[in-house]
């Protein structure tokens, strides 16, 4: 159980660290993700059945992932259509685009072929407890994911696009195009969503088009998490860990709901209702602490 | 160096919020200028300020920066040369970035690379330019910006800006939302800089005597239009009252109003 939620907390935790860089970072809540995460999985699904070396078919999906944050942020730069319709528009094109990648089916699954975590399993066998292998893997790819978020995030490059996020005429007054770094931004966060759906996909043993559905609430509901728990800070080291541990409370949440929901008469139907009430309680204690805090300093003085 | 030649905007055409808001204007910056900008609310001084600075193109009319036409050019490409600063001290920096984020950062213009710039050799460079805003900010370098006050995250804006050497820098009332104090030293500050680094610069200010005290050249505008220029040994013999008497001149309006358009400190 402990080591099931772990596992799936980490693998979404990915597609959280991307949720976080459009949402937190660059200040653009795309939607895309709910088109973005089901392509990386299908991507993936389809390479793995048509036998493609299982490091190329994540390496596509990641860039599926990109070119379609990269599709969003071409809509609203160059369109000037708002950044929420301009995410929904692919999203709502990548349902048929996804279908079409898993060769007109809405559900693909790869029991048979060869997967990474198969070919990890495999590796490790006798040496890590078989329980624990997906694990220890998911573990170590999440955190160099994290660790390569952290590095970008401390370039010249990376940390103009947290200006961005900003202070938007900042970056416009140093010369920089912002709408070359939205498309920057938007297309490296859905890229990370793509793997994650990757990775999904092959936990799961199947693509569906219906994967991404309400990913983006997941999504959020755990960067929330994350930063009500943990402590605030500037570092984005910091930052991108409360993000994926965020995605492990999440899913351990979920996880309750899903198993022990019996006992208040809740099915799994109902969690995707759980999940928009959690981050609307979120919102609530949040902005309560913030007022508290406004009024706690005017006393202050 | 700039010149700025039968520029109108017009905003709004063919609506009922049509509004002419630079009517013909010509102008030629000269290399080393430090220009001084008065006019009431609604006068147009902004709004030359953003055709300068590419925010907005001219309806009309074109701008040619040492003989090349800018005039379509976009405002971030500009930026590579000509700097802003506006009233709000929040636009010019990020605020929940540390200090030496934000200057490597506004360090270099242009595109952005996968580097990493930020090192030791940076931040002993940043310490020795902060010294000069003696505001102790050089033992903060890891403090996020939203902690500095208006009147500092305004004299780092500038110190930033004046170390990118622009061709030509925009200060739009930049210390107009600052308290008395901090205002003097941030336009102590400008003049010392200007001074030091031989800038070419146009300044926005409500504050009469500050127009006649700073800058080789002064020009009044209103309605659109540049009604008055001075420059030289006349602007130097300027006071307050010659000001406004020169505006009631020209526009033949209430000394009452004069008060109110030119807001007088």
């Amino acid at each position: 159980m402990i080591e099931g939620i772990l596992v799936e907390g980490l693998i979404y935790g990915i597609m959280v660290l991307g949720v976080f860089i459009t949402f937190r970072v660059l200040d653009f809540p795309d939607l895309t993700v709910d088109g973005s995460f089901p392509m990386g999985a299908a991507v993936m699904v389809q390479c793995l059945l048509l036998g493609y070396n299982i490091w190329l078919a994540l390496l596509l999906a990641f860039i599926g992932g990109v070119l379609a944050g990269v599709v969003t942020a071409v809509i609203h730069n160059h369109l000037r259509v708002p950044n929420l319709l301009a995410g929904i528009l692919t999203m709502t094109m990548l349902y048929s685009i996804n279908i079409r990648i898993m060769g007109n089916r809405a559900n693909v699954p790869v029991l048979k072929q060869e997967t990474i975590l198969s070919r990890v399993s495999e590796l490790f066998s006798g040496i890590i407890p078989e329980d624990y292998v997906l694990l220890v893997f998911f573990l170590i790819v999440t955190l160099v994911i994290k660790v390569l978020v952290d590095l970008f995030f401390h370039t010249d490059l990376g940390m103009t696009l947290g200006a961005m996020g900003n202070n938007e005429q900042m970056v416009i007054s140093q010369g920089v195009n912002p709408k070359t770094l939205k498309t920057i931004g938007v297309g490296l966060s859905n890229g990370l969503v793509a793997v994650s759906g990757a990775f999904a996909a092959q936990y799961l043993g199947f693509a569906d088009v219906g994967l991404g559905q309400g990913i983006i609430i997941s999504g959020l509901a755990s960067v929330m998490i994350g930063e009500f728990l943990i402590m605030k800070s500037n570092r984005i080291g910091v930052l991108t860990f409360c993000a994926i541990s965020g995605s492990i409370l999440f899913h351990g949440v979920m996880y309750l709901g899903r198993y022990y929901g019996y006992v208040i008469k809740m099915t799994p139907n109902d969690l995707n209702l759980i999940k928009g009430v959690l981050i609307i309680m979120l919102l609530v204690i949040t902005q309560a602490k913030k007022l508290k805090k406004m009024t706690g300093s005017v006393v202050a003085k | 160096m700039i010149q700025i030649k039968d520029v109108s905007m017009l905003f709004n055409p063919g609506t009922v919020n049509e509004n002419l808001a630079i009517r013909n204007i010509n102008l030629k910056i000269n290399e080393g200028d430090f220009i001084t900008v008065i006019g009431s609310n609604g006068a147009g001084k902004s709004t030359l300020f953003n055709l300068i600075a590419g925010t907005i193109t001219p309806s009309q009319g074109s701008i040619q920066l040492n003989q090349r036409d800018i005039t379509r050019e976009p405002e971030y490409k500009r930026a590579k040369y000509i700097g802003r600063i506006f009233q709000n001290p929040l636009l010019g920096t990020a605020s929940n970035m540390s200090l030496e984020d934000n200057m490597m950062i506004t360090y270099k213009k242009g595109f952005k690379w996968l580097r990493r710039s930020l090192n030791n050799r940076m931040r002993d460079y940043f310490k020795t330019e902060l010294v000069q805003l003696r505001m102790g900010l050089e033992n903060r370098m890891k403090e996020n910006l939203a902690m500095f006050s208006g009147g500092q995250r305004q004299a780092l804006t500038l110190l930033m800006m004046v170390l990118s050497k622009p061709d030509l820098i925009l200060l739009d009332e930049h210390t107009a939302a600052l308290d008395p104090k901090n205002a003097e030293i941030v336009l102590e500050l400008t003049d010392k800089f200007i001074k030091e680094y031989k800038l070419t610069s146009m300044m926005i200010t409500h504050n009469m005597s500050h127009a006649i005290e700073f800058g080789n050249r002064l020009l009044m505008m209103d309605k659109g239009e540049i009604i008055y220029e001075v420059q030289g040994e006349e602007k130097r013999n300027l006071t307050v009252e010659k000001l406004i008497d020169k505006f009631h001149q020209i526009r033949h309006t209430s000394f009452e109003n004069d008060r109110t358009l030119l807001a007088e400190d």
